[in-house]
Parts: structure tokens; sequence; C-alpha cells
């Protein structure tokens, strides 16, 4: 029971008040690149939240099993970039075997998101936090996808919105995306409280 | 003959200075964004991570545009990355010898480079169709690009959230720190507001 409520913690905390996006700015680009639409931002959404909890997981299994007992830390960020690539191929092989209804809404993003800093990231800060269990570097890693895609949905939702509204001249497409997403940083730096570390 | 030579350095200074502002990554193409926002709160960071960024860059277009005649299109990004993660370990261990303050604020964000899309873009698009001169070039001027514009940012940034620069008091003593320019707020709203700003500028000089 403590360790279901420890888990379920961490979890709600990467997905409200760590949230990848709004406090440690990972993921920006595609943030501010694919937000234009719902439908094709949460499809990016569900492929990355795949992906992070697939190489979250991967990567903390060969630092914890294969690099830190060689003592190959060295390599680390090498071997994370091997395997996150890795995964994304092999997630994309799948869902395109599998699933091809699937593969049409999220396999155009799979390429793209290899590069994206969200994965990495979960990957290093995994590393940072020093995680021991395997079963929170899934919870872990899974938030932080599902909290990357609440994020560009709640994005996308508004700039649907936005445009039809009357936006100054210069501000329009990325300046005003990126003010709309201080304010939504600022709201939700009201989850911040809710749980302690 | 000497025309020649001549455009041949009219092309390089136009390599080297299209990065500064005409095609700067952050204020006119928007790509690699996630620094600009993370480590800008003051500008020492800035300026580490905008010379780590310089060193990468440069190290991994000169290995690029050497091994463009060989890279395979299928293997391509791979190669790119693997490239740009050997020199951010080098850049990263370095940091952590030399300046280990420094090592300690930027945290996850050195080895985060690897997955910059600035350096993968200038591998993609440039390093791997031109000459090592040219490439080294167009690497210093967007690294450039690129550090000039944290700087600005974590300038803003620095001098709003805490009244000083470079940790020297610059404001009158009237002034009220403003803390949220240090929080993710800040930064962007901040960088949102430039982005305005560099297209305002833009239109002018066009028009």
């Amino acid at each position: 029971m403590d360790r279901l409520s420890v888990l379920l913690m961490g979890f709600l905390s990467m997905v409200l008040v760590n949230n990848f996006v709004f406090t440690k700015f990972l993921g920006t680009c595609p943030y501010l690149g694919v937000s234009g639409r719902l439908d094709s931002a949460f499809g990016m959404g569900l492929a990355v939240t795949f992906v992070t909890a697939l190489s979250g997981t991967l990567t903390w299994v060969v630092d914890f099993y294969i690099l830190t007992p060689l003592g190959l830390e060295i390599t680390r960020y090498i071997c994370y970039i091997v395997i996150i690539a890795g995964a994304v191929q092999l997630v994309e092989m799948y869902v395109r075997r599998f699933f091809p209804s699937l593969y049409d809404v999220f396999g155009i993003f799979l390429p793209l998101i290899s590069t994206n800093c969200v994965i990495l990231g979960i990957c290093l800060f995994i590393d940072i936090w020093g995680t021991d269990n395997i079963l929170e570097v899934v919870v872990l890693s899974a938030g932080v996808g599902i909290g990357f895609t609440v994020a560009i949905c709640i994005m996308a939702g508004i700039r649907e919105s936005l445009q039809l509204a009357d936006v100054p001249e210069c501000l329009k497409g990325a300046p005003i995306t990126l003010i709309t997403a201080g304010l939504l940083a600022m709201a939700f730096m009201g989850f911040a409280g809710m749980i302690k570390a | 003959m000497s025309s020649e030579v001549e455009s041949k350095t009219g092309v390089y200074k136009e390599t080297l200075l299209a990065g500064l502002w005409k095609e700067n990554p952050t204020f006119r193409m928007l790509i690699g964004m996630c620094p600009p926002l993370a480590v800008t709160t003051a500008v020492k960071p800035a300026l580490t991570m905008g010379l780590s960024v310089i060193f990468v860059l440069v190290c991994s277009s000169i290995v690029v545009s050497m091994m463009r005649n060989l890279l395979k299109p299928h293997l391509r990004i791979i190669m790119f990355t693997l490239t740009i993660a050997t020199f951010v370990t080098i850049c990263d261990l370095f940091l952590r010898a030399y300046t280990p303050a420094m090592s300690e604020i930027l945290g996850a964000y050195v080895p985060l480079i690897i997955v910059n899309c600035l350096i993968i873009f200038r591998a993609e698009a440039c390093a791997s169709k031109c000459g090592v001169v040219v490439s080294v070039l167009d690497a210093i001027g967007m690294g450039g690009g690129f550090t000039i514009a944290l700087c600005i940012l974590a300038g803003i940034r620095e001098v709003l959230a805490s009244g000083r620069l470079f940790g020297i008091e610059v404001m009158p003593s009237g002034f009220v720190p403003c803390l949220a320019m240090q929080m993710p707020v800040g930064a962007f709203v901040t960088l949102g507001l430039l982005l305005g700003l560099a297209n305002v500028l833009t239109r002018k000089k066009g028009a």
C-alpha cells in the first residue's frame, strides 16, 4: 500500500508538478511545431509517451546492470542515443506491422521523436535522481510522456482558438505561442505546493 | 584569378555572418529552443552553454563534413547523433573537471546538447553537403548567433530578476526585483516578446 502511494505520487508529480515542458523546458521544439492542431498534437503525445516509457526503462536497465558494474559510465550518452534510436525503430516496425490504423495516427511523428529532448531528458533525469527500482522507473517515464501529452494538447486547444483572435501582427505564430506557454507555466506553478518531494 | 578569390572570400563572409542575424537559429529559425529557455536565468551559465554549443557544433561539423561522401542515406541521422554524442561527452567531462560549479548548474542540459535540433540541422543542411572550411565557418556563425541570443535573453532576465549583471549590481537602489523572471514564466514570456521584436526589426529592414 505504501509503495502504491509512492508510485501514484511520483506519477502525479511528473504529470502536473514537474511537467517537463513547463518546468524543465524539454520538448519545446515539437511543442511549438506540432501544437497547431489538436488531433496531430494528440498523436504526437501518444507516440512520445510510448517511446519515453520504453526507452526510459531500457536505458535504466542497461545503465544499472551493464554500464555501472563494468565502470563504463563514460560511454553513457552514446549508449543512451543508440538505445533511443533503436527503441524508436522498434516501435515503428511493431506498430506498422500490428496496428496499421495507429500507425497512420502517429507513424509520421516517430522518426522525428528520436531527437526529441523529452526522451533523452527522462533517461538523464532518472540517472540524476538515482532511482533504483524498476517499477518506479516505468511509472516515472510513462508519467513524463503523459505530462507532455497533457501540455501539448492544452496548447493545441488554445492555439485553435487563437487563430480567431486578434493578435498583433508581429506576435503572430511562435511569439504568441511562447507567451501563452508562459501563462500556462504560471498556471502549472499552482500545483507546486501539492506534493512534497 | 583575383576575382575568383574575392568571390570565395565573399561566400565565406556571407556564411559566417548568416548565422548571426539573417538566419539566427533562435530568433529567425526557431530551432534548438530548449537551452535558450532553460539556462538563461543568469548570463554566466548562458555563456558557458553557448561556448559548449559552439565547440560541439564546430567539431561535429568538421567530422561530418569529412565523412560526407561515405554516408549511407538511411544511416545518416544516427551517424550524426553518434558524432555529436562523442563531442558532447568530451565537453561534459571537460566542464566537470575544470568548472564543477558551472557543471552543477547546467546539470542535464549539457548532455541534452546531443538532441539540440540546431546541431543536427546544421549537420544535415550544411556540413553533409559542403567542404570543411565552409562548414566550420557556418558552425562558428550559427554557434555565435545562438550564443548571442542566449546572452541577450539571459541578460534581460538576470537584470530584471535580481538587478545584477554578471553578479554586479547595475540597477538603481529603488529597483524592485521581479522574481517571476527567474521562473519558467519569465523565460517563455521574454523569449516570446523578443521574437516579436525580431519580427518587427526584420520587417523594418525589408521595407
